[in-house]
């Protein structure tokens, strides 16, 4: 094994000595196996009471009115703005795994696209509740889709809240598309794999009749690659368009020119640590720690250093271009952000996103499972208050200091935060559960025992029959 | 086990799902779009009334003005439903044992209100004002139809927000001097656009189409 990596230094492939039935068998007994993992019920048992939680907030806030949120003028916009961002956010990184990096021939992301994808899709429906929810009146969201009407009212397609709902509506569908139609291999060979009818039934309707032709082959990786074209603007796109929301405001701490590119990278840093943080116990839970390796969480910790290091640069140069502007607003709203009312929040947030990342300079942090999953939710954590930051401490002190507050989330506010990560563990434990986790026939492909076919290593050929060998290798 | 196949017929149902992807998607805006419409919810609407007062008799055979019993709709917000006692102008002396007029004697000799059913009913959120179109000459017959030839009024308009902002936007062809508003049969003289036109000029008529207008 060790001479094809010598052979090809780009193939960071799924290391270890797996052979394809064994990754096979390795990722299927997770949801054959009669039940799950204790642990599987704890987490699902938490999971469910957050999401009741969350819908019984949702109920109250729709029954009442969004009153029974701490938002109040100055301060408009607060956890409800926030929570969507931070979802929107988490999304990216499946994203960019699933097609910048397979655009740029990154293998290494076979083993974490799948379940990085379902996180995507997982937290954008999260996103996507909070603007649903925050207009006050969740029965009329259709209000935002251009509808003929017998009212004759049209969306306000100058806004960037309009360009939000197409920017993130499209980055559902294609993230689902892309999700769906990479599972059908897989779903094929849990159909294959069926020892009760109702399993195969279901697997089979879900598999579309996949028998794993090479022109059935040839056309997935067709698909494959326009879906990839297709998501990788997307992955720069969209949280563009969500930061237009602030940039286009003229409020000073909101109206900057550096937010779309800051936004994107504080997107990728938030979801590769979101990966982190499901990989580490995921790994550990399902007994994959084969397929997602030590190496594996390296990689995504060094892509951390990088992001976190772009974050770092955005805060920075957000003080200097408010001291170079030379508006004493802008110049005002920076140093209260600093060392003003916010000042606890915005230190957390360097501390979590600037400081925390560094440790993974090192290798015996960055190569431990259980330092890689605690800086993973530290980041998160930072994160969420990277948003915090930017939308209250901007509106809590604008221009007319008569007009300042201070914002003081309400316990509904809490159970919505928290509810939404019921909601996404819900989703993300049935998925772990029911479907394949990881990317079967494209951990394979590029397994090394393919990658050595061409040179005469094959010691695994004979197992290699269940394998998309000819449409994958690509050699 | 044996290997999950999809029958034979399964074949079928793709085409099938086609169609169905195609029309049903159709099938819904048709349904929505002629369904939900006002015109199909709202026009047309009429109310058993506690007597059957008949507008034809009254306004179109006998020519009493509408202003005789809605008598604050040049100055109020609301036009007025008459009081008992407007009926009883004339009722004393005429059809005073007519059965279809109990009610109204009894009202009369009770003192409670006969229960009118308001037709014209316009959401809570929506704020309307009478008085603001009629002195500015808005005809009746604009938004009411011809109540003179209706046995009993029904709503003839679908009274739906794009229906008021045609007219806010474009007022030109629902304007006529003021002192016609309640004249069912009125025709503008010559080109109506032209005269609707002079008319917004004459009386300085410029419709607000911001939220707040009908919002408040």
């Amino acid at each position: 094994m060790d001479a094809v990596r010598n052979d090809n230094p780009f193939a960071v492939a799924p290391r270890g000595d797996n052979p394809f039935a064994k990754i096979t068998d390795n990722v299927s007994r997770i949801v054959e196996a009669e039940r799950p993992p204790r642990a599987w019920y704890i987490a699902f048992g938490i999971a469910l009471m957050l999401l009741t939680i969350f819908l019984s907030a949702i109920t109250y806030l729709a029954w009442e009115g969004i009153g029974v949120w701490g938002n109040m003028i100055p301060v408009a916009w607060a956890f409800d703005i926030i929570n969507f961002v931070f979802w929107i956010g988490i999304g990216h990184a499946g994203t960019l795994i699933s097609a910048i990096l397979f655009l740029l021939r990154q293998n290494w992301r076979t083993s974490i696209n799948r379940f990085a994808e379902a996180m995507t899709i997982f937290a954008v429906i999260c996103a996507a509740i909070f603007p649903g929810v925050h207009i006050g009146r969740p029965w009329l969201p259709y209000y935002m889709m251009p509808i003929p009407n017998q009212m004759e009212m049209w969306p306000q397609f100058r806004s960037p809240l309009e360009w939000d709902i197409f920017a993130v509506s499209t980055y559902a569908t294609i993230s689902i598309l892309f999700w769906y139609m990479g599972m059908i291999p897989d779903f094929a060979t849990f159909r294959d794999r069926s020892k009760t009818a109702i399993r195969r039934f279901l697997y089979g309707i879900v598999a579309m009749g996949w028998r794993g032709s090479s022109r059935q082959w040839h056309r997935y990786e067709r698909a494959y690659l326009i879906l990839a074209a297709l998501a990788t603007p997307l992955v720069l796109s969209v949280h563009s368009v969500v930061s237009f929301d602030f940039a286009t405001a003229q409020l000073p701490g909101w109206h900057a020119t550096i937010f779309p590119p800051y936004f994107v990278a504080g997107a990728i840093f938030g979801g590769f640590a979101m990966v982190v943080t499901l990989a580490v116990p995921a790994r550990q839970l399902f007994g994959l720690k084969r397929i997602i390796t030590i190496d594996h969480l390296e990689l995504m910790n060094k892509i951390l250093i990088a992001t976190g290091l772009m974050v770092g640069y955005a805060y920075g140069m957000e003080f200097f271009v408010a001291w170079y502007s030379g508006s004493m607003y802008e110049g005002f709203t920076f140093i209260n952000r600093a060392f003003g009312q916010y000042a606890w929040a915005y230190w957390t947030m360097i501390f979590c996103n600037v400081v925390t990342p560094q440790l993974h300079w090192f290798p015996k942090i960055r190569r431990n499972p259980w330092a890689t999953w605690v800086i993973g939710v530290i980041i998160n954590i930072g994160m969420w208050f990277e948003r915090f930051v930017i939308i209250v401490t901007s509106l809590a002190r604008d221009f007319l200091p008569s007009s300042w507050g201070y914002y003081v989330p309400t316990f509904v506010d809490y159970m919505m935060l928290g509810g939404s990560f019921g909601l996404f563990f819900t989703l993300f434990l049935l998925f772990c559960r029911y479907l394949p986790m990881v990317a079967m026939a494209e951990v394979k492909a590029f397994h090394p025992s393919v990658l050595s076919h061409g040179h005469g290593h094959g010691e695994h050929h004979g197992e290699s029959h269940d394998a998309p060998v000819a449409a994958h290798a690509g050699h | 086990m044996k290997l999950f196949v999809f029958p034979r017929w399964a074949n079928k149902t793709r085409a099938l799902a086609g169609v169905a992807l195609g029309v049903t998607p159709l099938y819904l805006i048709g349904l929505v779009w002629y369904g939900a419409s006002p015109k199909t919810t709202d026009v047309g609407y009429m109310p058993v009334q506690p007597v059957p007062y008949s507008h034809a008799l009254h306004v179109g055979q006998l020519g009493l003005d509408c202003r005789y019993c809605h008598t604050t709709v040049e100055k109020a917000g609301v036009a007025a439903i008459p009081p008992t006692a407007t009926c009883m102008n004339c009722h004393t002396k005429v059809h005073t044992e007519s059965p279809l007029l109990e009610p109204v004697r009894q009202s009369w000799e009770t003192g409670t209100p006969v229960e009118w059913v308001k037709v014209h009913d316009l959401p809570d959120y929506v704020y309307f004002n009478h008085s603001a179109h009629v002195v500015r000459g808005v005809g009746c017959v604009s938004c009411h139809g011809r109540v003179d030839e209706m046995e009993e009024v029904h709503q003839q308009e679908t009274l739906s927000m794009s229906w008021c902002l045609d007219c806010h936007r474009n007022p030109a062809p629902n304007l006529r001097p003021p002192s016609e508003v309640t004249n069912m049969t009125w025709k503008p003289p010559g080109d109506p656009v032209a005269f609707g036109q002079s008319l917004i000029e004459k009386n300085h008529i410029a419709p607000p189409t911001d939220c707040s207008t009908c919002h408040r």
